[in-house]
């Protein structure tokens, strides 16, 4: 594998809690601008690799490297995400007592230092610049109503506006339309394909119709380890695949 | 949106109201003890002067404790410690102006050095006969007390009721501290019999009128400084913080400077506070850092409301105009009241005062404006 | 002190000496006749000062049962006489005749025997010599103590004698200690007889010989000098360990304290998450719940006083675990997953408590009494261990084993743990999880009760015991790692044992503060404790 061509690569990642591998020696290989999907059962160790990708988690052993060798296991969450990574949890975790906007301009892209937020740009962000993100997401309507009152499916749409707000190269999205409408769950396969245009993402998600709609490379995990990898027919053909996760 | 700071500060309704009720209060009391003559129903005696004093001294320490616990969600239960230690450093620089006027008489060292059988003062004392020096040490000393604690604290991600536990176990060691004698701050006694300020006699009437407009215009100050920080981008961050710290850092803020910086400020405004009490209450003592003192002004900010700058400083009033009252009139009633009013507050009043009023008033407005334009 | 006294002190040792060792001779010869008794009784009833000095000494000699008896009675005025008569006043005012112990119905004529300083003297080193010889061997044992500190010269015929008679291994070892004493003190001892002493000495180790070798090695010729020199060493080092097996001692008994203070703390916040600012006062409410039945044992049935603290234990469990249920419906249940909220609210029933405390018992001290089993020491290994101490430490362990059983094995425990680790789960399984919580926090405020009762035997009972407990607590709890009982039981021992090897390097003030400063920068650098629970089970 060529690292300098990958944005994101994963090389034998073995994480342990209490004597419970929730990582087996995973490695992953994502290219600049690929989008990628991510299955498998619970406890198949989705959640910790995004864990591990965004600093919250030190693997016990193995390299996280990013865009050409950045050692991300040496680094916290900030410095991650200031590398041009963003994550949208499973639950959607929005700032609740805040307006629609300010959620939208505390993600904006820009410094983030104590002092730059009080006295900074951040203080005297464009009107244009928050528009571009609503309008995306179809918050336009909603930016000063505050973000508890929004709707579940809104949240999500909030969360991911404010991933885009961001600006990341690498966007990690868990489990995003867990909970939405069919029709909510059509809207944001629309948005994800469209952010991914310009942005390499990494989609953990349960439902297959909706993997299917992202018509992207995927990947299947079990206990901590890669299953199975190719196109979706491939991986959903796959006996392990069926044996394990999908059910025959 | 480019807007200018004082429409930022003034925006806000409740600041607006808190400006004019301190113009009020900072003109009319002085004038109602100077003006008036001493036999009128308007005049106010001195000694209420410097009792309302004391009460905006608690309140822009209530203001501090606001400004971690209310938009950080850092809930301080050794706030105390840092208005204690501005205190001490005014209180010292009172000890040192008192110069050989003291019983025992002597040219350099305080009554309690004198009686312990020192020969010299203690290289922490250096400096504080200097006015500068001691008003600088009132902000640095909380200051990089907080600084050192929050460092360690929030760099390791203490968060929660763990922090508010070792913020209590700080003051606490902090006053076994002060109550030893070879501390070199009084020990027991702390420090006391202040004779004047800057020259002017400290029980004289002036200054203590004098030291009240001080306090006001210092509470006016670390209110619109706390609005001013809060309703920064700085600010969105705090609450940010306080509601989903996690997902602020994924975000890419360092959390740990935000609120190493918010904590640090705070601590300093807390030691601003305990300095401007201590020349009209007229002494320090350990008893400043018992937890119970820290504790009883976080629920001075639950009264007023907590996240709402103007609330806690009403509280504080509040609060401490009952205790005065109360300790008065039944004081046996007084713990059974304050025991109450923590249970009352946090199961029925989780907003406060002035948070309920506002989500009334807002729940009022949403009802006229659905009124007006039916809904969709 | 002047001349003149000084030379009657030593002239009266002289004489007794004289005396005693003659009185050996007869004490060898065989069991004491009458004869000797009579003689020596005869003497003291001419009520001449060095008459009566000589018949204390044959008294002694005599060897006689009654000896004791008669020395004891004349250093309390209680010996009279008459011309051809002795007698003794019991304590009960009856008089006995001396020499045969029967009563006296006639007491005309009876005056008590004069005593004057040199006779006091000789009166309290006969004490000494006779108790030597007493049947009893907890009056022989001290003793033999008495005189290894007095280190009277005058007795060493009495130790010798009384050494060749000792039966009992660990009583003949306190004579030959207070033999060897006495000789290393006496100036004319030889050379051998001193370093034989001082082996015997540093055999015994404590920190009366150190005191007894410096001297030596200060005072004595050079042979004697280099054997206590040499060893010196041996015993400072001994003394050393003993010293540091004291501070575990007492650190363990303070870590006991903290353990019982701390471990219904380790239910309320470790297990239930629930911080409870009055906790302490729950172990308060327990201490005066111990001084309410104290008062009414005492009131109406003084006999079982003894029983007040067995009986205190189940009624402070109760009366707190039902304060605890108040508290947990009326109040923490409407705050569950508000932790800083829960913070306040007990905080404001801590204050109600106290104060409701105050109004009904006042606020002074209350008087809690130890039972006769809680009070007195005994000594081990050089320890002096007191039986109230002793008591509360066998408490704890025992208070916290059977929390263990509890938890782990019986089935309250085991729905208490399900709650904990999933309350959505347990609860579909059928478990009344408002039910479970009531009960835990019933359980944690039942045991800060009984830790109130314990308490109440080493703190002051006032409405502020409470307040002094529940920041060390807390600190147990959360040095331990919440959640992890084994954590708080081994975090209490911990700080006790740091503290009491602290307190002597920087005083009681600075210790305490050392420890609480250790444990913010502790809790800093492990925030979740000695014990922490690892992996995703933290962030639930």
């Amino acid at each position: 594998m060529d690292v300098t061509h990958s944005l994101l690569y994963l090389d034998g990642v073995s994480v342990s809690f209490d004597g419970f591998r929730a990582i087996n020696n995973l490695s992953l290989d994502l290219g600049r601008g690929e989008m990628r999907a991510i299955i498998g059962p619970n406890g198949a160790g989705k959640t910790t690799m995004m864990d591990i990708i965004t600093g919250k988690t030190r693997p016990d052993s193995g390299d996280v490297l990013y865009d050409g060798g950045t050692d991300l296991t040496k680094l916290d969450e900030a410095a991650i995400a200031e590398l041009g990574i963003g994550r949208k949890f499973q639950k959607p975790t929005v700032f609740e007592s805040q307006t629609v906007e300010d959620n939208i301009i505390l993600a904006l892209k820009g410094p983030r230092s104590a002092f730059a937020s009080m006295f900074g740009w951040r203080n005297r962000v464009p009107h244009r610049e928050i528009n571009r993100v609503l309008d995306v997401i179809g918050l336009a309507a909603h930016r000063h109503r505050q973000a508890a009152d929004l709707s579940h499916g809104q949240k999500q749409w909030l969360e991911i506006g404010m991933l885009l707000a961001q600006d990341p190269k690498l966007l990690l999205v868990d489990e995003p339309v867990a909970g939405m409408t069919d029709a909510e769950t059509e809207t944001t396969a629309q948005l994800l394909k469209a952010i991914a245009e310009d942005h390499a993402v990494i989609v953990v998600e349960h439902d297959m119709a909706f993997v299917r709609a992202l018509n992207c490379k995927v990947t299947c995990l079990h206990e901590g380890s890669v299953l199975a990898e190719g196109s979706i027919d491939a991986v959903s053909n796959n006996e392990r695949v069926i044996e394990v996760y999908l059910g025959r | 949106m480019r807007t200018p700071i004082t429409i930022r500060l003034l925006s806000d309704q409740r600041i607006a109201w808190f400006l004019a009720i301190m113009a009020v209060v900072i003109i009319a009391v002085p004038a109602l003890n100077l003006l008036v003559p001493q036999g009128s129903a308007f005049h106010v005696p001195t000694y209420i002067v410097s009792l309302l004093g004391k009460y905006l001294a608690y309140a822009m320490l209530a203001v501090a404790l606001d400004l971690v616990w209310g938009y950080c969600g850092i809930l301080s239960l050794g706030h105390g410690a840092f208005f204690a230690l501005g205190g001490y450093a005014m209180g010292m620089y009172l000890m040192r102006q008192i110069g050989p006027r003291g019983v025992y008489a002597h040219p350099v060292l305080p009554d309690f050095m004198v009686f312990l059988n020192w020969k010299e003062l203690p290289i922490t004392w250096w400096g504080f006969s200097n006015f500068g020096y001691a008003m600088l040490m009132v902000m640095l000393v909380p200051g990089l007390l907080a600084f050192i604690f929050g460092w360690f604290a929030f760099r390791s991600r203490v968060t929660g009721v763990y922090l508010s536990i070792i913020t209590q176990a700080m003051t606490y060691a902090l006053m076994l501290a002060f109550f030893r004698n070879d501390m070199g701050f009084g020990g027991n006694n702390g420090l006391t019999d202040f004779k004047d300020i800057l020259g002017f006699n400290i029980q004289a009437q002036g200054t203590r009128v004098a030291l009240f407009v001080l306090t006001g215009l210092f509470l006016v100050a670390a209110v619109l400084v706390s609005k001013f920080v809060t309703s920064s981008a700085y600010g969105k961050v705090l609450v940010a913080i306080r509601d989903a710290e996690s997902r602020t850092r994924f975000l890419g803020y360092r959390v740990e400077r935000f609120k190493l910086l918010v904590f640090t400020l705070s601590a300093a405004m807390a030691g601003i506070a305990g300095a401007l009490y201590v020349p009209q209450v007229g002494i320090i003592n350990p008893s400043e850092f018992a937890p119970g003192f820290s504790i009883e002004a976080v629920i001075w900010v639950a009264v007023g409301g907590r996240g709402t700058l103007v609330g806690a400083a009403l509280g504080a009033v509040l609060v401490n105009f009952m205790k005065t009252w109360l300790t008065g009139a039944a004081p046996e009633f007084w713990l059974f009241g304050l025991g109450a009013l923590f249970i009352v507050v946090t199961l029925f009043l989780p907003k406060g005062i002035i948070g309920t009023i506002s989500q009334w008033r807002a729940a009022r407005a949403e009802r006229a404006a659905s009124r007006v334009v039916p809904a969709e | 002190m002047n001349g003149a006294v000084s030379f009657s002190l030593r002239s009266a040792l002289r004489r007794l000496r004289v005396a005693l060792a003659a009185s050996f001779i007869g004490l060898l010869a065989g069991p004491a006749l009458a004869g000797p008794l009579e003689d020596a009784l005869t003497k003291l009833s001419t009520d001449k000062f060095d008459q009566t000095e000589a018949g204390i000494g044959e008294v002694v000699a005599s060897g006689a049962p009654q000896a004791a008896t008669i020395i004891e009675a004349m250093g309390d005025n209680r010996l009279l006489f008459k011309p051809g008569s002795v007698a003794i006043k019991t304590k009960d005012g009856k008089l006995v005749d001396a020499a045969t112990m029967q009563p006296i119905t006639d007491d005309f004529g009876y005056k008590p025997v004069r005593l004057n300083n040199r006779v006091r003297r000789a009166l309290e080193a006969a004490v000494g010599a006779t108790t030597l010889m007493s049947p009893d061997p907890a009056v022989r044992l001290s003793a033999a103590e008495a005189v290894f500190k007095s280190r009277d010269g005058g007795a060493l015929p009495a130790l010798d004698a009384a050494i060749a008679k000792e039966q009992n291994a660990k009583i003949k070892k306190a004579l030959t200690e207070a033999r060897a004493a006495v000789l290393l003190a006496k100036p004319d001892a030889t050379d051998t007889e001193k370093v034989a002493a001082v082996e015997t000495i540093a055999e015994r180790g404590d920190q009366d010989s150190l005191a007894l070798l410096n001297a030596a090695a200060r005072d004595g010729s050079p042979i004697v000098k280099l054997a206590a020199e040499s060893s010196i060493g041996a015993v400072a080092r001994h003394l050393q360990v003993l010293n540091a097996i004291q501070n575990v001692w007492y650190g363990l008994s303070l870590g006991s304290v903290l353990l019982l203070a701390a471990i219904g703390l380790a239910i309320t916040f470790g297990v239930m998450g629930v911080i409870n600012m009055a906790h302490g006062e729950m172990v308060m409410l327990g201490a005066y719940t111990t001084f309410v039945v104290q008062e009414f044992i005492r009131a109406k049935y003084p006999a079982l006083f003894g029983w007040s603290l067995p009986l205190a234990l189940p009624l402070a469990f109760l009366v707190t675990a039902a304060v605890g249920v108040l508290i947990e419906r009326g109040i923490i249940r409407f705050l569950y997953g508000r932790p800083l909220e829960t913070l306040l609210a007990t905080w404001g029933v801590s204050l109600i408590l106290q104060q409701m405390v105050r109004t009904i018992f006042g606020p002074t001290n209350r008087e809690v009494g130890a039972p006769s089993y809680m009070s007195g020491s005994f000594e081990f290994f050089g320890l002096a261990i007191t039986y109230g101490r002793l008591w509360i430490v066998v408490f704890s362990l025992v208070v916290f084993l059977t929390l263990l059983v509890v938890m782990k094995a019986t089935s309250f425990g085991l729905k208490m743990r399900a709650v904990t680790q999933n309350r959505r789960m347990a609860s579909a399984m059928g478990i009344r999880t408002p039910w479970v919580d009531s009960m835990t926090f019933a359980l944690g405020s039942g045991i800060a009760g009984i830790a109130g009762v314990a308490l109440s035997q080493i703190d002051n009972v006032s409405p502020n015991l409470g307040q002094s407990y529940i920041i060390d607590s807390f600190m147990v709890v959360v040095f331990g790692g919440v959640g992890n009982l084994w954590g708080t039981f081994v975090a209490a021992l911990t700080l006790g044992i740091a503290n009491k090897f602290l307190e002597p390097l920087a005083g009681a003030v600075l210790g305490k503060i050392a420890v609480l400063v250790f444990i913010i920068l502790f809790i800093q650098k492990r925030p979740r404790g000695l014990f922490a629970l690892k992996g995703r089970a933290v962030e639930a």
